[in-house]
């Protein structure tokens, strides 16, 4: 048997879902006892690439060879057998259950027919000496911080002899001190012969505790790299570096200078999320709004549109300082929101196209709270055909609808309310080219029209080819607001990682 | 992805003209059937026959009428039979059951017993009705039948002749009928804005709110029913302008209960499909999240669907008390389970924002034809159990089937 240099090959890995190739032809070798970074924007295909690795998805083509031995992964329970593991960045252990059993919960040690107690005790304060855990396996979950759990998560995995560790996002809410206590821990994993797969957008960190780099881009990887040889820049560029072809239309019109919204040090209600937020919108611009996952973007537009809590700060509209505590506040001042998720928080799949468009303005069609349906059917036919909705009736269910027709009912729906400032966040996630382009020249009428966008994106080119002004968030905090002219992708995705 | 089968197209008007003409033919036949060839042995079946007709005919009517919304041409494709069939399986249900029960006793087919059968309906129908909404936001109620007992105590205990021996309130002056009414009534809209508020504010499950409540109202029912001098005797003695409300027959045939019944449907059947209120109720029950985000006022809309199911409860117990002369603490106990099963079975989706008025009354019509038709026929109460739980059942598959979604791999 030939000893492999690497203890994980991943050969030539495919992977579709229908309309998206989210992994095209992508490999990744990692070497015993490593730790390898995984590096790439929102929607490159590390997250999709690691749950083909832990069978949470089944690859379309291609090879996994563990060991130097091809395997085919159809399960979590069989990766976990072959010594994988995976540490997701949002962790849900069993609250109210003992850190304990969250550890060995389908492997319990056994005395006869009953659970061994104290053998588990045992075993789970052995297992904490080695990842340096100094607490009683007998406490809640629930009582532990977000470092400790994550500490009980390697520990777990080192309980299934893992041999690759797989971490998503792992410093993402760690101090500095539990984060230099998990590089040691991961330290001692390597001595052990433990590789880490290590997914991050912190490229200090990576070039710190890495020793190799592979970067991903669109569904493809674009190699490995030692991470000695390589620079923060360097590892940014490859990331974005794409080719920016002509996908949008044309921009003649220049927003004005007038100021229609103003946000003064914004701070959310919860610690965690936004803080000391401040910016400003012109009539008929379109303001885009960049960062990568968990820079609280849609918190902070949530709390702009009254759906959560701010703490302190300003919100100034047309020159009035306004107080906004709840969706319809939000609406009374000419606010509009179309959300990130149509499907949890954007339609109602089994109702018609037709509710779905009156919804949020059905008060403008009832008297009295009896409505008038030919006043709102004729309303809704009429923004629905002028948005260019592609449905043969209005009675149709809205779910049966291609994604790029629901997002512009879903725009309609916000028009019929007649506001003039309109949040999209994320206005063309899911959907295919042809309606993208339609969406952007919807969002030119739009400001032409003198209303003004914010716009939330993670696809650097929507950015760059319609937001007038780009602010863009890290954790929470403006790290930046760039002119049009002078923002390219390289200097949205530097502002996008700097981190605290 | 979704692969095209060959479809056979027809021109919707054509799909419309073969209804109505078949319907037209089945309308006259049962109308030559009556007057020419008619027979003591088929009792009313040639106007029954006339009744389908003209269903089938009406049906055919709405598909004229209706060709710019459906859409210009009817597509025959497996998938679009199975949801046809899916969508009329209930009628075709009822249908079914009729005929096999017509077939084993002819004498079923009289009209009187359809009067009783619709006219047993009603108050469960009232009932469904109020229930509905509460359904509908994938919630549930189960105060209702206790609502309904208490609504019967309180209207009964103030409407007894003043000659009678055992009167609740033995110095009560007579009032006007509708005094003990409106207080029984409100009194349950108040209990149903009580569930609302522990479900809006207090985010309780529905089901736990209303259990809650459901015990609450047993409760101070039976500790007023127990208030001397009555002392937890069933009430009695009830006065005559308060049980002809529900005993009344229009030309001597039609119970009024009849009317009542269709009159509650289509103030609900408006509320839900012509009111923002409505259309509220089914945002909140499609995706709560999706009507906050477009500012429906949830608070309030929960609110208002527990204290409209209270308001109808209440009605629907002052009619129990009226119909039946009386009423004792136990009145109204499990009608909840039959509200609830009557809504499932008539396509209301038990995980929210789906279900139409039409189909409750089909559901309600489903369950009494059931009971009324079994002991028609002489089949052991029993088996009326068994055969509602299988209905129950298999009507809640087979809705459930509509909406299976296939999960990615």
């Amino acid at each position: 048997m030939v000893l492999s240099e690497y203890v994980l090959e991943m050969n030539h890995i495919t992977k579709s879902f229908p309309g998206v190739k989210a992994l095209d032809d992508v490999g990744l070798k990692v070497r015993p006892g490593s730790v390898h970074a995984l590096v790439g924007e929102n929607g490159a295909g590390k997250s999709t690439l690691m749950k083909c690795l832990y069978g949470i998805y089944h690859k379309d083509s291609g090879e996994i060879i563990l060991n130097g031995k091809k395997v085919e992964i159809t399960s979590t329970r069989q990766a976990l057998d072959l010594g994988i593991s995976m540490i997701p960045q949002e962790l849900h252990p069993i609250r109210f259950r003992p850190v304990m059993e969250n550890i060995w919960l389908g492997r319990f040690p056994m005395k006869g027919i009953a659970v061994d107690k104290r053998a588990m005790i045992e075993k789970t304060k052995e297992l904490f000496r080695k990842v340096g855990l100094d607490i009683n396996p007998e406490v809640l979950a629930d009582s532990l911080s977000p470092s400790n759990l994550q500490l009980v998560e390697i520990a777990k995995a080192v309980s299934y002899n893992s041999k690759i560790v797989i971490m998503d996002e792992p410093t993402s809410s760690l101090t500095e001190n539990e984060t230099s206590h998990l590089f040691k821990v991961i330290k001692s994993l390597q001595k052990s012969g433990c590789a880490v797969i290590y997914i991050s957008h912190k490229m200090e960190e990576i070039l710190k505790i890495c020793d190799e780099v592979t970067i991903m881009r669109d569904g493809k990887c674009l190699g490995a790299w030692p991470a000695s040889e390589m620079t923060t820049d360097e590892i940014i560029r490859m990331m974005v570096g794409r080719e920016l072809t002509n996908r949008f239309p044309k921009k003649d019109y220049v927003p004005g200078k007038e100021v229609v919204l103003k946000i003064n040090d914004l701070c959310s209600q919860s610690p965690k999320s936004f803080q000391h937020v401040s910016f400003e919108v012109h009539k008929g611009e379109i303001f885009g709004i960049g960062g990568l996952v968990g820079a609280q973007r849609t918190e902070l537009v949530e709390s702009i549109f009254g759906l959560r809590g701010i703490a302190s700060g300003e919100i100034i509209k047309n020159g009035k300082k306004i107080d906004i505590k709840s969706v319809r506040d939000a609406k009374k001042n000419g606010f509009a929101l179309v959300t990130e998720e149509r499907r949890a928080s954007g339609i109602f799949g089994h109702l018609s196209i037709l509710d779905n468009t009156t919804i949020a303005g059905q008060q403008k069609f009832a008297r009295h709270g009896v409505i008038n349906e030919s006043k709102r059917v004729k309303a809704a036919v009429a923004e629905d055909k002028e948005l260019n909705v592609k449905t043969p009736s209005m009675d149709k269910a809205i779910e049966d609808l291609s994604g790029g027709n629901q997002q512009k009912v879903l725009i309609a729906r916000w028009l019929l309310t007649n506001p003039d400032i309109l949040i999209l966040d994320e206005p063309t996630r899911g959907i295919d080219v042809g309606a993208k382009y339609e969406i952007y020249t919807i969002m030119l009428g739009l400001i032409q029209s003198g209303k003004s966008i914010i716009m939330i994106s993670s696809e650097m080119p929507e950015l760059l080819g319609m937001a007038d002004r780009i602010m863009v968030m890290c954790e929470g905090r403006v790290t930046g607001i760039l002119n049009r002219n002078e923002a390219d992708q390289v200097s949205i995705m530097r502002l996008a990682t700097m981190s605290k | 992805m979704r692969m095209e089968q060959a479809q056979k197209t027809m021109p919707r008007k054509k799909y419309a003209n073969i209804f109505l003409i078949t319907g037209v033919a089945v309308f006259v036949f049962g109308l030559l059937f009556g007057l020419l060839f008619y027979t003591k042995k088929v009792y009313d079946l040639p106007w029954y026959l006339c009744i389908v007709g003209a269903c089938i005919a009406g049906y055919g009517v709405y598909q004229r009428n209706n060709t710019g919304k459906l859409g210009e041409e009817v597509c025959f494709s497996r998938q679009q039979s199975k949801a046809f069939f899916l969508k009329y399986a209930l009628i075709f249900a009822l249908f079914v059951m009729i005929v096999i029960i017509a077939i084993i006793s002819p004498n079923f087919l009289q009209f009187d017993v359809c009067l009783d059968i619709l006219s047993q309906s009603s108050i469960r129908l009232i009932i469904a009705l109020g229930i509905c909404p509460t359904i509908l936001i994938a919630g549930t109620d189960l105060s209702a039948g206790r609502m309904v007992g208490l609504a019967a105590v309180i209207s009964a205990s103030m409407l007894q002749v003043p000659t009678y021996a055992n009167r609740f309130f033995p110095n009560l002056p007579a009032l006007p009928v509708f005094i003990p009414i409106i207080i029984a009534i409100l009194v349950c809209g108040v209990f149903g804005m009580l569930n609302g508020l522990l479900v809006a504010k207090f985010n309780m499950h529905p089901f736990i709110a209303t259990l809650a409540t459901q015990v609450i109202i047993y409760g101070i029912c039976s500790l007023y029913f127990d208030l001397p001098p009555n002392h937890s005797q069933p009430i009695g003695g009830i006065k005559n302008d308060f049980t002809i409300i529900a005993q009344k027959k229009i030309g001597g045939k039609v119970s009024i209960l009849i009317p009542i019944a269709i009159l509650v449907t289509v103030i609900m059947w408006f509320v839900l499909n012509k009111t923002v209120f409505g259309k509220n109720i089914y945002a909140i029950g499609g995706n709560m999240e999706a009507a906050r985000v477009s500012g429906v006022n949830v608070f309030m809309t929960l609110i208002g669907i527990f204290a409209l199911a209270g308001i109808l409860y209440g009605f629907g117990g002052v009619l129990e008390a009226a119909r039946t002369a009386g009423a004792t603490n136990n009145y109204g106990e499990g009608y909840e389970l039959d509200a609830i099963a009557a809504c499932c079975v008539g396509g209301v989706s038990l995980a929210g924002g789906i279900g139409k008025i039409s189909g409750i009354v089909i559901g309600v019509l489903i369950f009494t034809v059931i009971q009324y038709g079994l002991q028609f026929i002489g089949v052991s109460p029993m088996w009326q159990q068994v055969i509602k739980g299988v209905i129950i059942a298999v009507a809640v598959a087979v809705d459930l089937s509509k909406y299976k979604k296939v999960l990615w791999h």
